[in-house]
């Protein structure tokens, strides 16, 4: 075969063409490029739309962004009761879940990181919350939690603890849904209930990086299991622990449709976050203007944290 | 057959010098290697002839066309990779035929360069296999065939050698130089292990901090070194490299003599104390400190290796003492501060 | 103390078993229960009080939306993969081989982008897409719900492509390939369980999707499931609990076996983004 080395001259404009988009920047940008642009017109533009709105008192009806009324949106949101209680649920749970989670979810690690028989049967068990729709998941506790209905109520009154002469008083149902606490504490088993799939999956794909020697060596050194995990496999887990906390922070703090569902936000506002209250004054209200002030209230929330969160990332990995 | 050229050649990255202005001319046909420590700059220039990397400055000539700019593909430049690249999924056959199939050459050609390719290196049975499958050696020939099969004008090897297990080694050094024997193709072959290149290579660039040292035939690099890194980098163990006052003397483990032993004049005569004694097999390495003989040898009295072979007359002890010389056509000397060899300094050998 | 420790172990699996299946057990349970049996108040819920009925499955075909339901949500979700794919397959490439140092790094950068979450964003998005008269349609959600997908998708094959060496691109190049034909040819090859993971997840992610479907579309024919089954099955306070436990369960079970299925590759894909991610 004869020297194949193309002179420049010799190559058409096709080819010119060709030749040029395959430059790495060039070809880089080409790849890259559609996502991004997708992202900017139906992320970012929104985003500032958002702000727009907050900033404005367009409703439904007349949705224009022509007058602004500055933060007045934002005074009248801080002002609503509902506003507060939602706040304070929304980190509640969100905190509740997270804590929740970190502790499922490497107790579920230590289990799925061995092999044994059945796993398989077990992966398709375990991953059944997460995979399925969260509305449809929220309606399938709400029947498991019912407050007349509820199978749970029936167990604990025959364990003696419900019912006439029962540990939690003489009532017959527990009224998971319809009582404050309760009802924050069955939201939070719920999203743990659906979150935890993702976060095992998370920490367990950090799990099962950490190299085989450094557990061997444990062993060797007579350490038993409780303390392998704690000096040995948490501490190496440290930076996706903190990626599963924030992936599964995000999504729980994002989620209107748990509370929509379960709960209504009821009692009264009890069980309200700012996700549903923003959709609730937003649009079944009509109020776009205040809609977009609630909905923005978690955005400087979540960017502090995650920057915290990043840096702690990069900076354990860096020891 | 090519000849590959480099002209001032430079890569910077930053303030990084990794390639500084390297000069260097193959032969039609030879096999030259790049030898070199980690971090020397041989993988530099090494990619920037393949045309993985773009030189900061300087130019690249094979057969006399400058390739700098041109998209590696066009360049008819062939590279075996340290871990051979192979792609996974597909079959070895696949592998091979890979190169022509992008390159659009018809099914007969393909057909007839394959059995060429899988004839010479003997891996007729491999063509099903996937590359997960095989073994160290077996996947090292996979990517020669793939490189081979598109008759480059210029082949390049990345550590071909340092993949595999020791044993095979020196079988599989024998193969490639054989293989390049039978093709002729031009080779650049860039290693870190000096006995590999010296074992394989035409002529052996030395490069360091981005620089040529030295370039010549391995004997050449053995026997007269032009400075002191080559000096130390080449030769297992390493030469002798003694402070006197000014210059330094270099003389190989097996250019020392006992006192007595031959005739030729000496250049220095040494009293050594041997601590240490290693038994190899056909010789013996004796390490030892210098207790005597070197004018101005500085605080610390210097450590040497000496080579003796079984059947010498006398086979030394740890503990023991001796007087030792070094003839003058064996002693090498270079200056301390500019490290390049110079000539026999006044006073020597008296 | 070799088999306490075995019992422990499945103890332990059975457990977690357990509580991830009992409100589906008890969600399977109850579709085939009786009328009659389902508010029976203090007997044993556990057992069939009367026989067990296929009657609310029929229902919940013949005499429901959820046919529609299912079928808007199956097409959706394919859409949706379709675009999350094109666009993020090129754009994890590029990150990871084509714009050097900082595109390597843009893992977690990409993870920000999540910090905006759907709920800030429907109101407005909810206005655009009034805007460009798709609202109560699918394409409402085709066009909006990959805002969610493509960022997840792009950070996880971020990791597959960063894992595979670039020699093997680098062996591309020399052997004739456009970076672009070694692309197509040698990497995109290696990282299919990645793009399948991404099928996976976009797939759920768009079919999970309850918000933007609640806002955008109002019209039962257009909705998918996660809005539908809700709203058309509970009429005001009354709630068809057979059918609803009938609709979670036929979408959750066979979505729960093909995740399941790919346990080990969702974990794998984790396993390489996080790698990209933490700097390993």
């Amino acid at each position: 075969m004869s020297a194949h080395t193309a002179s420049r001259e010799s190559r058409s404009l096709s080819q010119r063409v060709v030749e040029f988009c395959d430059r790495p920047r060039v070809l880089g940008a080409l790849m890259f490029g559609p996502a991004v642009i997708y992202v900017v017109v139906f992320v970012a533009v929104p985003f500032f739309l958002a702000i727009g709105l907050s900033l404005s008192d367009a409703t439904v009806g007349s949705p224009t962004l022509n007058n602004l009324v500055g933060l007045q949106n934002f005074y009248e949101v801080v002002h609503q009761e509902a506003f507060v209680i939602g706040l304070r649920n929304s980190l509640l749970i969100t905190a509740l879940v997270i804590v929740c989670l970190l502790v499922l979810a490497t107790a579920a690690t230590e289990l799925l990181a061995r092999d044994f028989k059945g796993k398989r049967l077990l992966q398709i068990i375990f991953i059944l919350p997460w995979a399925m729709p969260v509305s449809l998941a929220a309606i399938t506790w709400l029947w498991f939690l019912d407050s007349q209905f509820s199978p749970l109520d029936w167990v604990l009154v025959h364990l003696g603890l419900l019912g006439p002469g029962g540990l939690w008083g003489p009532a017959s149902h527990a009224y998971y849904l319809g009582r404050e606490w309760l009802g924050i504490a069955s939201v939070v088993v719920v999203d743990v209930w659906r979150m935890l799939p993702l976060a095992t999956i998370i920490v367990l794909a950090g799990r099962l990086s950490i190299p085989r020697e450094r557990l061997e060596q444990a062993t060797i050194d007579g350490a038993r299991f409780m303390r392998i995990l704690f000096r040995v496999i948490i501490p190496a887990l440290a930076p996706v622990l903190i990626v599963a906390v924030l992936f599964t922070a995000l999504l729980v703090i994002g989620e209107m449709s748990m509370v929509a569902l379960l709960t209504r936000g009821g009692p009264g506002h009890s069980t309200m976050v700012l996700p549903y209250w923003a959709y609730l004054k937003g649009i079944e209200s009509g109020d776009l203007g205040q809609g977009a002030a609630i909905a923005l209230f978690l955005f400087p929330v979540l960017l502090v944290a995650a920057v915290l969160a990043l840096r702690m990332a990069y900076r354990t990995q860096e020891d | 057959m090519a000849i590959l050229q480099t002209q001032s050649l430079k890569k910077h990255y930053g303030r990084i010098h990794a390639v500084d202005g390297v000069d260097l001319t193959t032969a039609d046909g030879e096999m030259l290697a790049v030898l070199g420590p980690s971090g020397s700059g041989k993988s530099t220039l090494m990619r920037m002839v393949a045309g993985l990397e773009e030189p900061s400055s300087g130019d690249i000539l094979i057969d006399g066309r400058s390739v700098v700019g041109i998209h590696p593909r066009h360049r008819n430049v062939a590279m075996v990779f340290q871990s051979f690249a192979l792609y996974p999924h597909m079959s070895v056959r696949d592998n091979i035929r890979f190169p022509l199939v992008s390159r659009k050459v018809s099914r007969a050609e393909q057909r007839s360069k394959l059995d060429w390719v899988t004839g010479i290196l003997e891996i007729d049975d491999l063509l099903d296999r996937r590359p997960t499958r095989l073994s160290g050696g077996q996947s090292q020939k996979v990517a020669l065939a793939r490189a081979l099969v598109r008759d480059p004008e210029l082949f390049v090897f990345d550590e071909p050698l340092s993949s595999l297990d020791a044993q095979i080694r020196s079988q599989a050094r024998a193969e490639l130089r054989s293989l390049h024997d039978r093709t002729q193709i031009t080779t650049l072959y860039v290693t870190h292990d000096q006995l590999e290149a010296l074992g394989l290579a035409d002529r052996v660039a030395v490069i360091h901090n981005g620089v040529l040292h030295q370039v010549g035939t391995p004997r050449a690099l053995y026997q007269d070194p032009a400075d002191l890194f080559v000096a130390g980098f080449i030769g297992d163990p390493p030469m002798n490299l003694l402070k006197m006052g000014d210059t330094v003397l270099g003389a190989r483990p097996e250019d020392l003599f006992r006192e007595g032993e031959i005739s030729e004049p000496a250049a220095v005569t040494l009293d050594v104390e041997i601590d240490q004694v290693e038994f190899l097999g056909a010789e013996s390495l004796a390490y030892g400190i210098v207790r005597g003989g070197l004018p101005d040898a500085g605080e610390q009295p210097p450590r040497v290796i000496l080579r003796f072979r079984q059947e010498a007359e006398h086979h030394f002890q740890a503990g023991e003492r001796g007087r030792f010389v070094v003839p003058r056509s064996r002693a090498r000397f270079f200056d301390r501060k500019t490290e390049q060899r110079v000539a026999e300094p006044k006073g020597v050998g008296a | 103390m070799r088999t306490a420790r075995k019992i422990g172990f499945y103890a332990a699996v059975i457990l977690l078993a357990l509580f991830s299946a009992i409100p589906m057990a008890w969600a399977v349970m109850t579709i085939f229960r009786t009328q009659a049996d389902l508010f029976l108040s203090g007997t044993n819920p556990f057992v069939y009080a009367n026989p067990p009925t296929v009657d609310h499955l029929i229902f919940l075909f013949n005499q429901t939306q959820f046919p529609t339901f299912l079928w808007n949500s199956l097409v959706i979700g394919l859409l949706v993969v379709a675009i999350t794919v094109l666009l993020a397959v090129p754009a994890a490439y590029a990150l990871a081989r084509l714009t050097g140092d900082w595109g390597k790094r843009s893992g977690m950068a990409i993870f920000l982008v999540y910090l905006i979450p759907p709920t800030l964003l429907f109101i407005p998005l909810y206005q655009m897409v009034v805007a460009l008269h798709l609202a109560n349609t699918i394409w409402a959600l085709v066009v909006v719900l990959p805002t969610i997908t493509i960022p997840f998708c792009t950070w996880l094959l971020l990791g597959f492509f960063r894992s595979v060496p670039e020699e093997l691109d680098e062996a591309a190049l020399l052997d004739g390939c456009t970076r672009f034909a070694a692309f197509r040819k040698i990497v995109l090859p290696q990282a299919l369980p990645g793009i399948g993971a991404c099928i996976v997840f976009a797939f759920s992610l768009s079919l999970s999707n309850y918000i933007y479907s609640v806002t955008f579309v109002t019209e039962s024919a257009a909705r998918n499931l996660s809005a539908g089954v809700p709203t058309e099955l509970i009429r005001g306070d009354v709630y068809f609990w057979p059918a609803l436990m009938a609709a979670t369960t036929i979408v959750a079970i066979p979505l729960a076996v093909a995740y399941g299925l790919l346990f080990d590759y969702l974990v794998r894909g984790f396993q390489s983004a996080e790698a990209a991610a933490t700097g390993g």
